[in-house]
């Protein structure tokens, strides 16, 4: 048995994660994935480095409790989260979401729900390093909004 | 009451501090935020009324009505920005 959330520093195999989801499970017909990568730019700043900050302890049982919610809403067989921590840089790999369902809707629906949720509820930070200094990200209202159509009310930002 | 306060990401870095044990009789997360405040100085700065702090008890999400109990962990943050 495989832990269901992981939070880690080093960098993760798409491949690998699908396959040990997938292994064994005869019933799975689709297979959703997203990952989250580091961009070179954010508001208009060029980006050198990013920094992610969480809070031990916390932050796993908080996916945990929202696997168990994306297992409660959808008809799902299977769901890993991977997030890294430490110091990232562009193009590097952030976030894994991986769902598995007997069809395809269950699986895309389950997937944009964790990423959703993850993002005003799960307690990460992000430092960016640009050419006028560090700079905390700030949370977005955009992404109280997209947990918002799930029926679940977010004040995050 | 002794409880366990953490400070995470910006209220960290303002602070100093990541983790401090406290006796308080604040019965609700508020009134704890409210009595850090009280302390002056940079608690006053990053915890002051209209700063967007968000708050966990006990390792959950939490908002300021929450009731703190002997040997809570609570915790201090800005608005959470992962994925």
């Amino acid at each position: 048995m495989h832990a269901r959330v992981r939070i880690q520093t080093e960098d993760f195999d798409v491949s690998a994660e699908v396959a040990r989801l997938r292994a064994d499970q005869k019933g799975v017909g689709a297979v959703c994935t997203f990952v989250g990568t580091v961009r070179d730019t954010s508001d208009g700043q060029i980006v050198s480095t990013m920094e992610l900050e969480h809070y031990p302890g916390m932050t796993e049982k908080a996916i945990e409790a929202m696997i168990d919610q994306a297992f409660e809403r959808f008809d799902i067989l299977g769901a890993r989260v991977i997030h890294r921590v430490g110091l990232l840089q562009p193009l590097d790999q952030i976030v894994l979401v991986v769902v598995t369902s007997a069809h395809r809707g269950e699986s895309f629906q389950a997937c944009e729900f964790l990423m959703d949720y993850l993002k005003t509820q799960a307690p990460f930070w992000k430092k960016e390093q640009t050419p006028e200094g560090a700079r905390w990200v700030d949370a977005r209202v955009s992404d109280d909004a997209a947990l918002a159509k799930w029926g679940i009310a977010s004040n995050n930002a | 009451m002794n409880i366990t306060v953490k400070y995470f990401a910006g209220i960290r870095e303002t602070l100093g501090t990541a983790q401090e044990a406290r006796q308080t009789c604040a019965a609700t997360l508020g009134a704890l935020r409210d009595e850090l405040i009280a302390q002056g100085g940079t608690y006053a700065d990053v915890l002051a009324r209209g700063k967007a702090v968000r708050l966990a008890l006990n390792q959950v999400m939490s908002d300021e009505t929450a009731v703190l109990c002997d040997g809570a962990e609570v915790a201090f943050f800005p608005p959470v920005t992962g994925g």
